[in-house]
């Protein structure tokens, strides 16, 4: 017998739990993983790294066999469509990669630690759950899971000062970012009333924006420019990348991107369509920022990883040029995107990880010296990586540029994607000196011998970049249909 | 077999050019002079076949189609009539001597191969040019003999002289080609083609004022003028007439068997080919005709006179080459077409002749070739002496040798012609006569007869210094050098003191030429220029009614026929006082009378004019433009000035990361006050 006045408590039904079903393996084996690290110690390494790939590739096999239509559980709160799965393969192929990349690099290094890969998978989770939010509180959960392992993972290498500065920049600026972010999505939720994608977006639909909703949208739009690191929020991407152990720099520049890319394509097309010549401008100005800044400050680096840093920043930029479109065709450009960038970034990383001399690592541009000698595959992969990333036909690198540059056109936009392209001239600057100095310099010794995971990747890696331009469908195909369920 | 004719120096060419290098350079001067002696021969099948003989008198031999786009219609085709085959003969015939003639010049050099290959090349560049059946293909023979010319002048490439010239030359061809292309221009757009013989038969039609595209706005006659005016101007750069003349004597650089061949023989009197070929559209122009005439007598006079003074024994002769291309000109624009070119036919004997007789001298003087440094040379090289003595009789006009007939027929074509322009040039070409007697004995008085003034006679300057600078050719595989087969005890030239005479690979073609330049005029006398001439010509020379110039010319006054004897033996007589009896009123004459003197050395200050004129300003433009406007304003502005900026770009952007978080956290502040000012500024919306 309850009292009449008791509010009768609120049922809530079991959700599905299906369309979370690769998160939730990946949670469960996670636990499993830190048990069997726990029990077994340091000794236990490769065996939870080996499970930790085993268990991406299980949950990668089942984002795969998930249904084809849309689906949504959790009350709204996660969305699994096509989108979603389009990045989940994305985040799951980055972080397989830079898991098996990483594991030789420590073990010479001393810091094979069986955390790091039970790390990895948990920010893959989050980053998982990033992608299929749908709405502000899983994003946000999201994003802080992921953010969470990155700082740690950041500063693997505790005993090396420049990897726990590393971190530690990267701990407060990415919590500064997220206190920017939670308080957009207050004002966003006090304007609108609601925190589902859906219901901001039926909310600015009738009444349009108010200044407040919009100011919410900046903060949401700073806290995601950061973790895309868009200029102007980009300054901890450089430090970060030079820092942390180069494993963790691969990691970051690949998974990591996806998620957050997919996060600010959701949020933007999902909650904000209405208004999207508001978030346009904004988009605008921090891809062309991005693009001129990427392009003019690699110019002075000597350092590679660094180099890549300010790269990724301008390859966020041009990416970003198809979100400013706010076209389904701009959508789709962004996935393409994004995913030739994936394969460019992994092998470039897979290239620097290789350059090893006497069990030194080197990261400099002038350690690259007529390597085309003494290891010309090392060579002809950096280089078509390169020369791909300056956008050289009919390299993969190319093609990405030239969909983001059409949908903006399409829409309107021509001016912004002219200024983007001259904008990278300068930027092919520093990919041919990359090539000159491998190909025209005078060779030093030769590097130590590869362990056979960089050998693959840089082998897949230059494959997908040479071969691209001629079975470009199966590609374009997947992100129209990712793209075509956004809307 | 005119396939074979014009396509047979071309296959030497390719042998000597590709393979050269492989197989030697004594095979490739036998395969490339084998060629064009069957080249020669056949050419002389084809004289006596068509002009002479009772074959058919204009055909054409089509070879391929070479470009059909929209009306323009060009093929590879050869139009073979009297004129074709006169030139077919003295181009082969020339050529295939020079060629069997450099074996023995160019015995020492060590890129033979090449020579012979340029001398092919230039040979069927010539034979496209002669016998090509439109402007089109003509035009390509022309700048093909263009080409093979810049290449043979600077054969020595190590001369910076020899570099000059060959630059001068092509330039000052340039000139003259632009206006050959214009003229070609002008006559396509007129009649709608390039092929003579459908321009040829819209001519007078269209001259007598029928329809037609109207040129610039100007009358049918008047673009016909235009037209012939543009065409003639090359003619002018190729036949080195006054004031695009400055590049043949310059031009005298390259090997002396190519001054004979192609600056004396051939190349030049491709302009005098081009007027003759195109009378059908002269006779129409009486303006531009004149032009010619006066043209033509100026450069004769200019050109005698300066050769006057000259000392280079080559540069003596270039100017008399170019003095005689004067004559042929007067012949043409007089209207007596068959004069002119029988005027080239008989000089092309006498001049070459000339030419390889001096380079004998040289060879045999190990490359001297100032006239001061020689004498006495009679004794030591008799058969050459007396080849240039035959040469300069037939150049001087002496009775029966070929020069003989065809210059006085020349200057009484010009006395005939009713003109003012015909009287001018009659009376330039008679003083011309005695300067060009004066100047060819003064040539042979201070190179075979007097006292010896060479190096090699009696001190050592020679065979210290002279014999390394052999015209400028390092010489090093001097000693391993295959000696010719024919070669005469001439295995020391290096080291002999004494002049010697040339093996006899150089002296057959000497004593060949010296035939033709005897007997060409007495032979062809009556079928190029007699009574019956226009049997002869059927075809290929037209005259227009009223023309009647070359039966005129016969029945001038005696006292113009006797002229140019009288003006020669003057000549003659002056130049053995002034150089034999009494050889110190030269040095008194130039001493009384500087300016003159010193305006005649200096070739009239042609080149120190355009110097002043074209050169120089054209130099400092250039200049202005390298320096101001690429340098400093392209180069400035553009990749030198854009990369600066990107690198202050590019330093100021790595100052801003300092790796203080705190100003990385100011700057993501800073962002967003920005972004949000930016939407209340504007209003959010």
């Amino acid at each position: 017998m309850l009292p009449e006045s008791a509010v009768p408590l609120p049922v809530f039904p079991v959700p599905a739990l299906g369309p979370a079903l690769p998160e939730i393996v990946l949670a469960a084996g996670a636990l499993v993983l830190v048990l069997v690290g726990a029990i077994r110690g340091e000794r236990s390494t490769a065996l939870v790294s080996a499970g930790a790939i085993g268990l991406m590739l299980v949950a990668l096999a089942l984002v795969f066999l998930a249904p084809a239509e849309t689906q949504t559980t959790f009350f709204g709160a996660f969305v699994s469509d096509a989108f979603a799965r389009f990045f989940k393969v994305l985040v799951l192929i980055g972080s397989i990669v830079a898991l098996m990349m990483s594991h030789d690099h420590f073990r010479r290094l001393g810091i094979d630690r069986f955390e790091y890969p039970i790390l990895i998978v948990l920010a893959t989770i989050g980053m998982m759950v990033m992608v299929s939010a749908g709405d502000l509180i899983a994003l946000y959960m999201g994003l802080e899971l992921q953010s969470l392992a990155a700082y740690v993972i950041a500063s693997i290498h505790r005993d090396d000062a420049r990897s726990t500065e590393a971190g530690l920049k990267y701990f407060v600026l990415g919590a500064l970012s997220s206190g920017l972010l939670l308080y957009g999505a207050s004002l966003v939720y006090g304007f609108t009333g609601t925190v589902s994608f859906e219901g901001i977006q039926l909310a600015l639909g009738t009444g349009g924006a108010s200044t407040g909703a919009i100011f919410g949208l900046v903060f949401v739009a700073a806290g995601v420019a950061f973790k895309i690191s868009a200029v102007p929020f980009h300054m901890w991407t450089p430090d970060v990348y030079e820092g942390a152990p180069t494993p963790v720099t691969a990691f970051f520049a690949s998974a990591p991107k996806m998620a957050a890319m997919a996060l600010a394509v959701r949020l933007f097309m999902d909650a904000f369509p209405t208004i999207v010549d508001e978030w346009r401008q904004i988009v605008i100005f921090i891809s062309l920022a991005s693009v001129i800044l990427g392009s003019f400050a690699a110019i002075g680096q000597t350092n590679l990883k660094r180099l890549m840093a300010y790269s990724s920043i301008g390859n966020v930029g041009f990416a970003l040029v198809g979100l400013a479109a706010g076209t389904e065709a701009g959508v789709q450009g962004v996935l393409i995107y994004m995913a030739i960038y994936l394969v460019l970034t992994l092998g470039g990383f897979a290239c620097i990880l290789g350059m090893r001399r006497g069990g030194v690592v080197l990261e400099d541009i002038s350690d690259l010296a007529g390597v085309y000698k003494n290891h010309p595959g090392l060579a002809f992969c950096l280089a078509a990586v390169v020369l791909s990333l300056a956008g050289i036909p009919p390299l993969a690198g190319f093609f990405a540029k030239l969909y983001v540059f059409l949908a903006a056109v399409e829409a309107g936009l021509a001016i912004l994607a002219v200024i983007a392209v001259v904008a990278s001239v300068p930027g092919a600057y520093y990919y041919l000196r990359i090539v000159k100095v491998m190909y025209f310099d005078e060779p030093v010794a030769p590097y130590d011998p590869m362990p056979a995971p960089l050998g693959g990747v840089m082998v897949v890696s230059s494959v997908f970049n040479l071969i691209f331009w001629l079975v470009p469908a199966p590609l374009f195909a997947a992100a129209l249909i990712a793209a075509q369920s956004l809307s | 077999m005119y396939q074979a004719i014009v396509f047979l120096p071309l296959v030497g060419f390719l042998v000597a050019g590709i393979f050269g290098r492989f197989i030697g350079a004594r095979p490739s001067e036998i395969v490339t002079t084998a060629l064009l002696v069957v080249s020669a021969a056949l050419s002389w099948v084809a004289f006596f076949d068509v002009a002479m003989g009772e074959g058919p008198d204009v055909f054409r031999v089509q070879v391929a189609t070479w470009m059909v786009s929209g009306g323009l219609a060009v093929d590879w085709a050869f139009r073979i009539d009297t004129l074709t085959v006169v030139m077919l003969v003295v181009v082969n015939t020339v050529s295939a001597l020079v060629h069997l003639y450099s074996i023995g010049y160019m015995h020492e050099d060590p890129s033979r191969p090449r020579f012979f290959a340029y001398l092919s090349l230039f040979t069927f560049a010539m034979l496209m040019l002669v016998t090509s059946d439109n402007l089109v293909q003509m035009f390509f023979g022309w700048e093909g003999v263009g080409l093979a010319s810049y290449l043979l002048i600077g054969f020595w490439y190590q001369k910076p002289s020899a570099n000059a010239a060959a630059i001068k030359a092509f330039v000052v061809n340039r000139v003259g080609d632009f206006g050959f292309a214009l003229g070609i221009f002008a006559v396509f757009f007129l009649f709608g083609s390039v092929q003579f013989e459908e321009i040829f038969a819209q001519i007078p039609a269209y001259a007598e004022g029928g329809e037609g595209p109207v040129l610039l706005g100007l009358s049918n006659v008047g673009a016909l003028e235009l037209a012939a005016l543009l065409l003639f101007m090359g003619a002018m750069g190729k036949s080195a007439q006054f004031l695009l003349h400055t590049w043949l004597p310059d031009a005298m650089e390259g090997p002396t068997p190519v001054s004979a061949l192609i600056h004396a023989a051939t190349m030049v009197t491709a302009g005098v080919f081009l007027v003759a070929r195109m009378s059908p559209l002269y006779e129409f122009t009486p303006t531009a005709l004149t032009v010619v005439t006066y043209i033509g007598a100026l450069t004769a006079f200019f050109a005698a006179t300066v050769g006057l003074v000259q000392n280079d024994i080559k540069r003596v002769i270039a100017y008399s080459t170019c003095s005689q291309l004067g004559y042929m000109f007067v012949a043409l624009g007089v209207g007596a077409y068959g004069v002119g070119i029988f005027h080239l036919f008989t000089h092309a004997f006498f001049k070459a002749l000339l030419f390889l007789g001096a380079g004998s001298v040289i060879h045999a003087l190990h490359h001297e070739q100032d006239l001061r440094n020689m004498g006495g040379l009679r004794r030591h090289i008799p058969f050459t002496a007396a080849m240039m003595a035959i040469g300069t009789l037939a150049l001087t006009g002496f009775p029966f040798t070929a020069g003989y007939y065809s210059k006085d027929a020349v200057i009484e074509a010009a006395y005939a012609s009713p003109t003012t322009a015909g009287d001018v040039a009659f009376v330039a070409t008679v003083i011309a006569a005695l300067f060009t007697s004066f100047y060819s004995w003064r040539l042979f008085f201070m190179a075979f007869t007097g006292a010896p003034r060479w190096a090699g006679h009696g001190d050592a300057v020679h065979a210290s210094g002279g014999h390394d600078d052999h015209e400028g050719v390092a010489h090093g595989a001097h000693d391993q050098d295959l000696e010719p087969a024919t070669a005469a005890p001439h295995e020391h030239h290096g080291h002999a003191h004494q002049p010697h005479e040339s093996p006899l690979v150089m002296t057959i073609p000497l004593g060949i030429l010296a035939v033709g330049a005897l007997a060409a005029g007495f032979l062809f006398k009556e079928s190029f220029v007699g009574h019956d001439w226009s049997h002869f010509w059927e075809g290929a020379i037209y005259t227009r009614e009223g023309n009647t110039i070359m039966e005129d010319f016969h029945y001038v006054p005696a006292w113009v026929v006797w002229s140019p004897f009288v003006a020669m033996v003057i000549g003659f007589a002056l130049a053995f006082w002034m150089y034999v009896r009494d050889k110190a009123v030269p040095a008194r004459l130039a001493a009384r009378h500087p300016v003159i003197y010193r305006f005649l050395l200096n070739k009239w200050y042609i080149d120190e004019l355009y110097d002043l004129i074209f050169v120089r300003p054209a130099k400092r433009l250039g200049r202005f433009l390298w320096r101001t406007g690429d340098g400093k304003i392209i180069d400035g502005l553009g990749p030198d000035g854009v990369s600066a900026r990107v690198l202050d770009a590019t330093s100021w952007v790595v100052r801003l990361q300092t790796g203080y978080v705190y100003h990385y956290a100011f700057v993501m502040m800073i962002g967003v006050a920005a972004l949000v000012t930016w939407y209340l500024v504007t209003g959010a919306r």
